[in-house]
């Protein structure tokens, strides 16, 4: 077995709006991370992923603001440092970030190679500016990406290319985990297939140790990720390993959402693409019940008082009231 | 194959930009024939050309060679009278639904100038059960919506709205441009589930533009396969998705992962 890299118990965190009313963002999350593998986590827009992402980094600005529960880099727990320390000896060297929008994270008023400076600085101090350099060097050379990069602005370079070079400097540290939140849905798919062939070779070099992939994409997370998280209105509703989630989803959200898969493959116009009808629930207000009742075909009146624990069964675990054998018969029936 | 009579052909489209020796074909030499009711996606890494030729087909750009025909009769677009009538016949929607809407006016004068593009004269009461049918077709509440603006709808709303108003204008050509691209998988189905049922049952040529080769076999009936502003490949979905010709094509394929085959990294 393993060493857990990133441990997270019952995480809650909210926004705060200017109106003084709160979001509840992320409800009870509880997940762990082992060394060398690699956990997708999927669902709709709004559902919390990205809000989740920034809560593992300790990243408490506000509106967002924590409230309860423990997370545990490797053994220590973030939540009782000061962002000075955190931010020194955590972010960058035991856990690393790729934002959203990465693209437009490089400084546009500066080469890639003075701003590798300047992040790596902030991180390691003691290092000099011959020995940064040498390191990126390195490190582009290992990801065959192009060293003339780090000459170049990055008004210069191309989606794609912005991109990984955003993925060289975040893993520049040999950071633990990496948390990658939507890395390629701005790409097409040929410079995508380059971003995730330079992540997996980050994680085969051993570069990185364990990663968080985020993404709505399935197909790609399915051959991305080892295990897959599928995450509803703030709560993780199923864990499984990818094979058993894509094929074998048992909880109803997870169910459906394998419904709207897209892939050229022979066959895909006959089976009809499922919608989800209605909208999530609206964060605000502390929801009580299944948080998926309002839109599940199976929902009854228990669904909507009860609240929903989450069920271990084998290798996954699931948030849903009825047994999987149960779901199954529901699911055969359709 | 195809019985249906050709509304939009073109032959020998082209457009440069730039001058000198920065001079490059955006789109080069394109030919092609949109049937009625047909759904065509052209389909194409970034940079190949797809949006330049989405916009000479909409008359935003002007081709620098080549005629279009739009049902046998060559297109000009010299007077306003001339664009006005073109743009009731040819309609788009774009990739960033949050940018296509104009955000001084309400819901309701958006639909009500649609109206007026499509060159109806009703009464108040008309035009009112007219938006709301609009709205029922695409799944959203009128007497919700009407009285809001632009930036207080989700994304996914606005998307909705946007064909709510090609619904309205009722053109015979659609111009989709990436319109799935920012709204995740699950609104995704919706949004496609509703460009077909407009092509069932306003009989109309949809023109599909996407970087997705999934996307494109579900929703169409021939795929175009463009690369560096030229059509490289272009056939029947089925033929283009289940026996690729051309190495770019095979190789795009390639690039997408699927669910029952191995992905290919190396």
């Amino acid at each position: 077995m393993s060493a857990d890299t990133l441990v997270v118990k019952d995480l809650y965190t909210h926004y705060r709006t200017r109106l003084q009313e709160n979001v509840y963002a992320v409800s009870g999350v509880t997940v762990s991370l082992k060394e060398g593998r690699v956990l997708g986590i999927a669902g709709e827009s709004g559902c919390g992923k990205s809000t989740l992402a920034l809560s593992l980094m300790g990243f408490y600005f506000p509106p967002l603001h924590f409230q309860s529960g423990t997370i545990e880099i490797g053994g220590n727990d973030i939540m009782k440092l000061d962002y000075e320390t955190l931010r020194t000896n955590y972010l960058g060297r035991e856990i690393a970030y790729i934002p959203q929008a990465a693209m437009n994270a490089l400084n546009p008023t500066k080469k890639v190679g003075k701003f590798i400076r300047d992040v790596v600085r902030v991180h390691k101090g003691d290092l000099s500016d011959k020995e940064i350099d040498r390191m990126a060097n390195e490190r582009f050379e290992q990801v065959h990406l192009p060293t003339r990069v780090l000459k170049a602005f990055p008004v210069e370079l191309s989606g794609g290319m912005k991109q990984r070079t955003v993925i060289a400097v975040s893993t520049l540290l040999n950071p633990k985990v990496l948390i990658a939140d939507e890395p390629t849905s701005a790409l097409d798919v040929t410079s995508q297939k380059a971003v995730i062939k330079m992540m997996r070779q980050l994680m085969d070099d051993g570069v990185v140790k364990s990663m968080i992939f985020i993404t709505h994409e399935l197909p790609l997370l399915y051959h991305v990720a080892h295990d897959i998280a599928i995450m509803y209105a703030g709560q993780l509703v199923e864990i499984g390993s990818s094979h058993d989630i894509v094929f074998e989803a048992i909880h109803p959200y997870a169910h459906a959402l394998m419904g709207s898969i897209i892939v050229p493959e022979e066959g895909l116009k006959a089976h009809k693409l499922s919608a989800i009808p209605g909208a999530p629930p609206n964060l605000k207000s502390k929801l009580s019940g299944c948080r998926f009742a309002e839109r599940c075909k199976y929902a009854t009146e228990e669904c909507r008082n009860q609240e929903m624990e989450e069920k271990v069964v084998g290798q996954r675990m699931y948030r849903c009231r009825f047994s999987v054998d149960e779901l199954k018969e529901k699911y055969a029936h359709e | 194959m195809n019985n249906e009579r050709v509304v939009l052909s073109g032959k020998g489209i082209t457009r440069t930009f730039g001058f000198g020796k920065h001079k490059f074909a955006a789109v080069d030499r394109v030919d092609f024939a949109f049937h009625e009711s047909e759904i065509i996606s052209i389909v194409g890494a970034s940079g190949s050309g797809k949006t330049t030729f989405a916009k000479i087909l909409l008359g935003l750009l002007k081709e620098n060679a080549g005629e279009i025909e739009y049902l046998g009769q060559k297109r000009s677009l010299r007077t306003q009278k001339e664009r006005k009538a073109y743009w009731g016949k040819i309609q788009a929607i774009f990739q960033d639904p949050f940018a296509s809407f104009n955000q001084f006016h309400r819901v309701e004068k958006l639909f009500r100038d649609c109206i007026k593009i499509r060159g109806l004269k009703l009464s108040k009461k008309e035009a009112f059960e007219l938006m709301r049918n609009a709205c029922t077709f695409v799944n959203l509440k009128f007497e919700e919506l009407y009285n809001k603006y632009p930036f207080e709808l989700s994304g996914g709303q606005m998307q909705r709205l946007m064909i709510a108003r090609i619904f309205l204008i009722n053109p015979s050509i659609l111009i989709a441009d990436e319109p799935t691209s920012m709204i995740d998988a699950c609104s995704r189905s919706t949004i496609l589930d509703m460009l077909l049922k407009l092509r069932k049952e306003n009989k109309m040529t949809i023109v599909f533009i996407t970087h997705d080769l999934g996307l494109a076999y579900y929703v169409s009936d021939s795929i175009l396969i463009m690369s560096q502003g030229r059509i490289c490949e272009q056939g029947s979905a089925e033929e283009v998705i289940n026996h690729p010709q051309f190495e770019y094509t095979k190789q795009l394929l390639g690039d997408v992962p699927k669910l029952n085959e191995e992905w290919k990294l190396n």
